[in-house]
Formats: C-alpha cells, structure tokens, sequence
C-alpha cells in the first residue's frame, strides 16, 4: 500500500490507526456476519420500499401507504406476506429452468457486495484488500441473471427489456470502474474499511465530478430512475417482471432494492466516509448516510422523466466516459504534484475543474431528435 | 461477422398501461426502431351515432358525455349548438356566458391530463399527471356545483343551460383564478427547461404543416404545427368574438411543441373566463323550448372548438322527434391518422411519447 502513498496528500492518506471496532477473522465472525448481512438487506429492502413509497407519495401531493400498522409501516410486510401467497404462473412456452432460475441468478450477487462494506471499523464479513473490484465484479453478474428472465420468459417485451439491461450495463461499468479508480488513488487502496478509514475529509469533496459520475451510472446500472429503461411501465409494460408473479416476482423487487441499497452503501462508504461521524455510534451514522442517498434517488424518481435508449448510450460513451477519463489523469496528476497541507485548496480547484467540465460538455450535446430512416 | 436480424411484430395494446383506452398498435419493430405502425381501434364501439337515431333531441345529451369523457362540457356545448342552428333556437345572453366558462374550464382540465398523461407517457414517474390531477379536481368540484357531477355533466341544453350558477360558484370561480397560473407556473418550472424533458420531445415526432392540413388534424396538433387555426376566431361560435385571446402556436411540430401549446391554451383560457366572469349578466339562462323538439326539415353542422380539436355534430333532420341521422366529427379520431407518418423510424420509448402527445380519448374515436 505504501507504494501508492505520496508524501504531498498526507492529510488524506493518513490514515490513522484506529482500532478496529471489531476484532473479526474468527469462525464464528463469519456466521454472524452472513447473518447480519442477509437480516441487514431484507429488513433496509423493506424499509426503502416503505420509504419510497412514502416519500414519493408526500412529494406527489398525496398519502402513500398509511393503513397498516402505524404510519403505513407494516406495509411492506403485508405486500411480502401477499406476494408469497400468490400464484407462480410461469408462460406455457417459457424456457421453464432459465426462467426460475434467472431470479435467484440475479439475487445472490447483489447479496454478495454486502461481504465488502464496512457497517463500522473492521465489522465487514471479508476485509478484501480488492475490495471496489470484487464489487465492480460480483454487481455486474446479476446483469445474467436479468437477461435470463428476458429470454426465459420467452416474451417480446421482456426480451427488449433484457437487451436494454444488457447493453446499459456493458456500457455503464466502463465510467463507473474509471470514476472510482479516482477514489482509489487518492485513498491509496482498494479495500474499503481503508478507504473509510483514509477519509478524515469525505472523497465526495475530493472527488466531486467522481461521485457525479458514479451516482449517474450506478443508477443507470441498478436501472433507477431515470434510466429505468429496464422496466419501462409506460412502454414495455413491466419489462422482465411482465411474466413473473408470486415468489419469483418478488425476488426481482428484492434485486431492485437490494441493488439500490448496494448502490448506496457504496456511495456512503466510498465517498461519504462510511461509518464515519461525530457523536453518534458508527453504524447508526453509516445508516443515516445510506437512507440520505437512497432519499435522493427517490427524489430524482419523482422529478425526472424517463430517457431513451440511445440517448442512455450517448450519455454513457460522450459524456461519463471522457469526464471518467478526464477526471482519473487529473487526480493523479494532483496527487502526485499537489502541495502537502492544503486539502481546502484542492478542494476548491476540483469543484472548479468539474463545474468548467461539466459545462463545456454539456455545450456539445444537441437535444432531441434521433430519428432513423426506415 | 454480421449477424442474420428481421423485423418482429409487437401489438402494443389493447391491454398496455400506455394506450389511453383500448387501442391497439400492430407494431412491426427493428430492435427498438418502429418500422411500420397499424393503429387498430374499435374495442370501445357503443354505437352512439346509431343511438341518437333512436332517442329525442333532448334525449341524446347524456351519450353525448360519454364521447370524449375528459371534456363533456364541450362535447354537450357542440351537440347544443347543432340542434339550435337546426331548430333555429335563440339562447339567453347569460346562458351564452355560462356556456363560455364551462367550455373553457373543461378546456383546462382536459389539457391538464393530457399534459399529465404526456409525462407519464415520457417517464416522468406520476408526478406531474398527480399534480395535475389536483387541479383537475377544482375544477370539476365547480362543475360539480352547477351540474351535480363530476364525470359526465349533461350539463347543457338546447336553449340555454339546465339550470343557473348557484351563489357559491362565483366566489369558487375567482379562488380558482386566483391559484391556476401560479400552478401553471409551478409546472413550467418543473417541465418547461427540464432537460431529460426536452432531449425526449424536442424535434421528436414532428408533424409537418402540410400533413396536419392534409389529414385535417385540429387542436393543439394542428396548430403545435404552426397553423393558426382556431374555430372560436375562424368562425367564432355563441359568443367568443366578444372576448380577447391569443391563438398560440408552435414552430416545429414536435411533441415539445405541442406539450407547449397546451400550457399556453391554458393560459388564454384562463384569460377568458376572466373576461366572461367580468361581462355576465343577469337573467333567464333557458329559453322557452319544448321538451320534445321537432325540428324543421333539414340539416346542421354545428361545431366547436374542442380541447382536442374541432368537434361537430352533423344532424339530419326528418321533421321527428329524433335525429334523422347524426354523424360526430370526432377530433381525436383524425388526430390520430397522422399517427403512422409521425411515428416511423423513431423508437419504442418515442412511440409511447408521440401517441401520448396527441392526447386522444379513446371514447371519442371509436364512438
């Protein structure tokens, strides 16, 4: 790790030696953690449904679920206890193993990012020093699991759905690695308990244009709002959950969330400082810091309409990946260069180079049109 | 290596969150571009042309709600209007006003949906058709007053209108005024520049002048196109040359076009009321017309300005107490011919935009 140190960044890389909160690496570390993890992302699943839910219903001029149980909190129990009592309909010409097995293909993935996040110092299931490429790994396997629901389903919208998943992904995961390759080489490693624990200053500060880049394509890979061209109500019906329904249907929403949690655990982790926080005990502070960014996905849900396929193209190969590029040499070159003792400057300069980005690129693009001749 | 690809058929419809009713698109589709469309309609066919035939004049106002049922205000003021010209009756001077306002209210709420339904259509999840809604409720909370409904009004009647404003409706009238176009406002700010917005609608399914004309579209279509062409000042009807308004219209014919056009009808229609409240007078809003109207031998072609376009009932008369035959001109219906040529080479995503942007009533087309 030392290797990628450099003298002039002290104040970030100095990463200070707080004692683990938790010691780890025993059997038993292993158990509570996989339990902790799977109870952490069934129970957050279901609070985000019921945040959602709710808050798009209070920024919508309207109630939202508020009948079961107080505040409408019991909801999202309810909508899993009927949604598992459900008929499992599966199409009389479906391709019947691909199609169940496409949901638990798309499950067990975004169930493994979890193994890496840090909920406190060192209270992580397996510490991996490559920490962000496993997790750039394992998210992009879930992507199989999805196209295998669009052919297994054998259904014309479901297969469109699928293509539309597949390509936004291919090209998405080339900015998303680019903009957090920016988080690595300031913080100085790939493990992500050492990337929290490098952050006396949040890397959002540090790595302004990074973390724009890495929310926009983390939420056109996770499919959210306004890249949910994967779902599409308005055009292809429900997409790859068209002939799903019962448990399997279920398991999809659970992708959903699960994959908007992982997006925003990582978020919080890598560019928030994690469980890092005044006052409060760590993990409640890395909570606070997760729901605070699914809420912004939430509000750009109820803002944003819907973009078009090849303007999500275009916006993956024109605007995020040139900025990624861009974004990594600056960053190393300040890295390297950079005088010591002076974070409030870089600062500053890095909003300053990403405002003058960001509007330069934004001159190039043309709205509207793309019509094809037939 | 290239690999062997052919064009595939999708039907779009009837069963499809985004088809406004029960219509139905034979898609043929090369990956995710439209290379051919065939609108199929008629799921929804009542036969209500065929109904008028067998019901007095009076009789047929309450089918006529069941039209366009978004603007049945307009669609009674339309059937109203052709059985005077036949029957040659005069209307009370208030019942002219209050016909004024109610048209031009049921104008605001129809395109509030149709602007609200257009950004669901685009993606934008709910919230604008949601905020739109709302509104939508003042207004029918008005019509509510003077009809008792809330859907389907039967509101009019030949020679007037079924009864007078009730006290409370003015004092809701000027509320209503007061709020509308900070809430038109409200939706500019959060649509008129919003990027994702325009990069969806702007030069998207552009419908050119000489095919609007051709295909007789009318409305915010037509003039999204950049026809001035507005029934209430082409052949101004009851009493609209007495107010002043502008006819706004768009440059390109784009959807944005005629998402734009719509917002800024609200406006004007807005401008009318206010002038129309300012004018009313007081006095009978009937006139004395029997309940079983036997007009004279003959024929009438009474239209309007509808929200969605120009509306009119062609009625024929054989001295009887019904309809010899009465034929709709239903805006949406020819609206939605031009649909195959605006759609073409555009995508799945802009399919769903350019048919929502045409704001159709599924009622009205297939009658």
């Amino acid at each position: 790790m030392t290797m990628l140190l450099h003298p002039s960044l002290d104040l970030v890389k100095n990463i200070p030696a707080i004692a683990a909160d938790w010691p780890g690496g025993f059997w038993w570390h292993w158990l509570v953690f996989t339990i902790i993890i799977i109870a952490f992302v069934l129970v957050l699943v279901m609070g985000y449904i019921y945040i959602e839910r709710r808050a798009m219903g209070i920024m919508q001029a309207r109630l939202g679920p508020n009948r079961v149980g107080p505040f409408g909190l019991l909801q999202p129990v309810a909508d899993a206890i009927k949604v598992m009592c459900k008929e499992d309909i599966v199409p009389i010409k479906a391709d019947k193993i691909v199609h169940w097995l496409a949901p638990i293909v798309a499950f067990f993935p975004v169930l493994m990012i979890f193994a890496v996040i840090p909920f406190q110092n060192g209270a992580v299931l397996a510490d991996l020093n490559i920490g962000i490429l496993y997790v750039v790994a394992i998210s992009s396997i879930s992507t199989v699991g999805v196209f295998m629901a669009g052919w297994g389903s054998n259904n014309k919208y479901t297969l469109i759905s699928a293509m539309r998943s597949v390509a936004s992904v291919v090209s998405y995961e080339i900015p998303v690695v680019l903009s957090l390759a920016g988080v690595v080489v300031i913080a100085g490693s790939m493990s992500l308990n050492q990337i929290v624990l490098a952050q006396n200053i949040p890397m959002i500060l540090f790595q302004p244009l990074g973390f724009l880049l890495f929310f926009i394509g983390a939420l056109a890979e996770i499919n959210r709002s306004p890249f949910d061209l994967l779902e599409a109500d308005s055009e292809i019906v429900a997409g790859l959950h068209t002939e799903y329904s019962g448990m399997k249907f279920a398991l999809f929403y659970l992708v959903e969330y699960a994959e908007a949690l992982a997006v925003s655990s990582i978020v919080t982790t890598l560019f928030l400082g994690g469980w890092r926080g005044p006052l409060l005990p760590p993990w409640l502070w890395f909570l606070i810091k997760v729901i605070a960014v699914f809420f912004v996905m939430v509000w750009i849900r109820t803002t944003m309409p819907r973009i078009r396929i090849d303007q999500l193209m275009a916006l993956a190969w024109k605007f995020l990946f040139p900025l990624a590029v861009i974004n990594l040499v600056i960053t190393a070159i300040e890295v390297l260069v950079f005088p010591a003792g002076l974070p409030w400057l870089l600062i500053l300069v890095n909003l300053a180079i990403m405002a003058i980005l960001i509007l330069l690129w934004s001159k190039l693009f043309k709205l509207g049109g793309g019509r094809i001749e037939v | 290596m290239t690999l062997k690809t052919e064009p595939y058929v999708i039907n779009i419809g009837p069963q499809h969150p985004s088809t406004h009713g029960v219509f139905r698109m034979r898609t043929t589709l090369d990956g995710e571009v439209v290379v051919d469309l065939e609108p199929i309609f008629g799921y929804l066919h009542r036969g209500i042309e065929k109904l008028a035939e067998e019901r007095t004049y009076t009789g047929f106002i309450p089918l006529t709600d069941r039209l366009d049922y978004l603007s049945s205000m307009s669609n009674n003021l339309a059937y109203v209007l052709a059985v005077e010209k036949l029957a040659r009756v005069l209307v009370p001077e208030r019942a002219e006003y209050i016909r004024v306002i109610m048209a031009e209210l049921q104008r605001v709420a129809s395109h509030l949906i149709a602007v609200g339904s257009f950004l669901n259509d685009a993606g934008a999840f709910m919230t604008p058709i949601v905020y739109m809604i709302r509104e939508r409720e003042k207004i029918l909370d008005l019509f509510e007053m003077v009809s008792g409904q809330r859907l389907t009004y039967n509101y009019m009647r030949v020679g007037g209108v079924s009864q007078d404003l009730p006290e409370e409706f003015l004092p809701a009238l000027d509320n209503f005024l007061e709020q509308m176009p900070l809430y038109i406002d409200e939706y500019d700010q959060l649509l008129a520049e919003n990027e994702i917005l325009l990069a969806r609608s702007k030069g998207v399914g552009v419908l050119n002048k000489e095919t609007a004309v051709n295909v007789s579209a009318g409305g915010p279509v037509l003039r999204a196109s950049g026809v001035k062409w507005d029934i209430r000042k082409a052949d101004p009807y009851s009493i609209y040359d007495r107010f002043e308004f502008d006819i706004p219209t768009g440059t390109n014919g784009d959807c944005y076009d005629r998402y734009w056009v719509r917002v800024q009808e609200m406006r004007q229609s807005l401008r009318i009321i206010e002038q129309a409240k300012a004018q009313i007078t007081s006095g009978p809003v009937r006139s004395e017309v029997p309940h079983l109207i036997r007009p004279p031998v003959g024929e009438a072609y009474g239209h309007i300005e509808a929200p969605k376009g120009e509306l009119g009932f062609y009625l024929v008369s054989d001295n009887s107490i019904a309809p010899y035959r009465c034929h709709i001109r239903a805006p949406s219906l020819l609206n939605l011919t031009a649909l195959r040529d605006m759609i073409k080479g555009w995508k799945v995503a802009d399919l769903i935009l350019i048919f929502g942007s045409i704001d159709i009533c599924m009622g009205e087309i297939d009658r």
